[in-house]
């Protein structure tokens, strides 16, 4: 009946009134304004050019930032948009990393490995995730709150030990294993090579792999986000009787939370083990859900961009200690002593000092310092 | 007579002990405005508890547009077409109208997750289409202005405004209201009163209302039913209802005359 009356594109607004709607379409367009259209095309462009200016050591740092991002959005809609606290991000992460290593390993080491293709391993990696986040599900329905975050802990213990249980597949505690090849469509993403005609490093490679995966990632995030799936969670955080009564079923919406949360936590593990190289099950440990609770704190609840501006900063985290003990003479830069603290001491503290900021200074996270940016210049030079 | 949306049949409700609804009967005819109205702890709003499926009562029965509905979710009997309000505000305050009165459509959407996900064709379609069903309704109760703001930001009056939206926006075959004018001021009393009226003669929706307004009741309702303590006292028109002595005597104590000329003072406003 509506597709008659809808045209399949949006018509656009008439010129010189780029914000006039003249369709609903329109309104709901993903970037539905001039300015979302460029400073997104803007900064994907920017995001492109990054690795021609910055060096290796950098770079790599920044190809994780990109490949935590991806975990950070699934921890996001479970816990930002469903409002399904978990802690067990970590334990998702490592069956994601694992699923991917026993697939694509290599098949005459010494753990288990079957060397098959990404294409296979990568998806694979999701699918497992997202089972298990399907059997934990369940859990969520009957609990919520703190005590889900408490049976989510226990996710993770369980996970560590399992992991440090089946050598076959894991290597074990203190010796690890290897992670899957990267090797897409013929390119060996683990060695310096040549894409498009461009002499890259390996570096390179991977960085440029990363940040299409999350371009991917992102915009499927989005789009769960924007939809009547996104929406069910939104209103299964806020008011659980209230969606219930409307016609949203909370039992199917809170394991789609956690199934679509792990599917991201997989695909994330397996691709950020897959670049690390050698890993090990201590790995998985409640450190890892911290962290990912940490970047979706900062970076902004319930926002896909601000599950990216905290992934990336908390991953450039170790770097930024690192760069201000290296200005400070009070901490050093080694375990061996010299300062009253030494740099991991004072990363411990800064991460401490930065949930805690945020968590009072600035709820909405690194999001909502954008959008007091965005909005002071939307009215500049009036204040409102 | 037509078949009736709603026969609810002796209902009793009881939570360890304490009797909330002790034989509770009565029926919606046609597309009438049904009052029900009592003192504080009558048992009003654990009727639409019963009725919503957020309350299972342990004896009577409830019947649907012909179908129990005992034992059914929440969210079927929504999909049924019964739609509500609540007393306290229960908006996803940190939406925005759209997003609100979008969610009250969340059972006409008719997509999956899939498609959901990628956004194909089919996602995109229905929720343009479901728009603009948003958007009759937004035009109905007046609140362009408010669409894209979250509501928790907005105003208690718009506010209830928008609940009612939400419940509308569901296409309910029967619409029930907890107090929609408690707390307002008079000329957003006054809007609102227009809007169950248009909402019962233009969209021909069935409503229950349960008001402590007793000028808005006696002005709207087709009928009245009086409780108190969780039992019936009794059901007729509204000039029938607060003249019955037992109606005086569960709000004000003793029947006296002075008694009965406060209420018919109060009731003529």
């Amino acid at each position: 009946m509506t597709s008659t009356l809808t045209p399949r594109r949006a018509p656009r607004p008439p010129r010189g009134r780029p914000l006039l709607r003249t369709s609903y379409a329109q309104d709901m367009g993903l970037l539905n304004t001039p300015a979302k259209r460029s400073s997104t095309a803007l900064v994907i462009l920017a995001a492109f050019t990054v690795p021609f200016f910055v060096t290796d050591d950098l770079l790599l740092i920044f190809t994780l930032g990109l490949i935590a991002s991806v975990g950070a959005i699934g921890l996001n809609l479970v816990t930002g948009y469903a409002g399904q606290v978990s802690l067990g991000h970590a334990f998702f992460l490592g069956i994601g990393a694992y699923t991917g290593a026993v697939l694509g390993g290599d098949p005459e080491g010494s753990v288990t490995g079957y060397g098959l293709p990404m294409w296979i391993w990568l998806p694979a990696a999701g699918v497992v995730a997202a089972v298990a986040g399907l059997i934990v599900g369940p859990v969520a329905v009957r609990l919520r709150g703190l005590y889900l975050a408490i049976v989510t802990l226990g996710l993770v213990f369980l996970g560590e030990h399992i992991f440090r249980e089946a050598r076959t597949f894991t290597g074990g505690p203190g010796v690890g294993r290897r992670g899957p090849d990267l090797e897409l469509f013929g390119v060996d993403f683990a060695q310096a090579g040549t894409l498009f005609g461009l002499g890259l490093s390996r570096d390179q490679q991977q960085y440029l792999l990363a940040l299409v995966f999350l371009i991917v990632f992102a915009f499927l995030g989005r789009n769960i986000a924007r939809s009547g799936v996104g929406r069910a969670f939104s209103a299964v955080r806020d008011r659980d009787v209230a969606a219930a009564v409307i016609g949203v079923n909370l039992t199917v919406y809170k394991v789609m939370a956690f199934a679509m949360s792990s599917f991201f936590a997989g695909v994330a593990g397996a691709l950020y083990y897959a670049v690390v190289g050698v890993f090990e099950p201590g790995a998985f440990g409640l450190l890892l859900s911290i962290q990912y609770l940490a970047m979706v704190l900062i970076g902004g609840v319930a926002t896909i961009s601000g599950s990216i501006m905290g992934a990336l900063f908390i991953t450039s985290l170790p770097r930024i200690a690192q760069e201000i003990a290296h200005l400070f003479p009070v901490i050093s830069t080694s375990t061996a002593g010299g300062g009253i603290i030494n740099v991991f001491q004072f990363e411990a503290i800064l991460y401490g000092l930065l949930i805690i900021g945020f968590l009072i200074f600035e709820p909405r996270g690194l999001f909502g310092i954008w959008m007091r940016i965005r909005n002071y210049w939307k009215g500049w030079p009036f204040s409102y | 007579m037509t078949e009736s949306i709603l026969e609810v049949t002796d209902v009793e409700l009881s939570f360890a002990g304490v009797k909330a609804l002790g034989g509770v009967s009565f029926d919606i005819r046609g597309h009438e405005l049904f009052a029900i109205i009592g003192p504080n702890g009558a048992g009003k709003t654990s009727i639409f508890n019963v009725l919503s499926g957020v309350y299972r009562p342990q004896v009577g029965e409830v019947r649907f547009a012909g179908e129990s509905i005992l034992g059914v979710a929440p969210h079927r009997i929504a999909e049924r077409g019964l739609a509500r309000t609540f007393q306290n505000i229960e908006l996803f305050e940190n939406l925005d109208v759209v997003d609100n009165l979008m969610l009250g459509r969340h059972h006409h959407l008719g997509y999956g997750w899939p498609s959901a996900v990628a956004w194909l064709g089919k996602a995109r379609r229905a929720e343009v289409a479901n728009r603009r069903r948003v958007e009759e309704i937004i035009d109905f109760l007046e609140i362009e202005s408010y669409r894209h703001l979250p509501v928790g930001m907005l105003p208690y009056g718009v506010q209830k405004r928008i609940e009612l939206g939400r419940a509308l926006a569901m296409e309910p075959r029967l619409l029930l209201l907890d107090e929609p004018v408690a707390g307002m001021n008079g000329e957003e009393t006054e809007d609102m009163a227009r809007f169950i009226l248009d909402i019962r003669d233009e969209l021909q929706i069935p409503m229950i209302l349960v008001e402590h307004d007793m000028g808005l009741v006696m002005d709207l309702a087709d009928r009245v039913m009086a409780m108190d303590f969780g039992v019936p006292i009794t059901i007729g028109s509204p000039h029938e209802v607060q003249n019955h002595p037992d109606v005086v005597r569960a709000y004000l104590g003793t029947v006296d005359d002075a008694a009965t000329d406060v209420i018919e003072e109060v009731s003529s406003r």
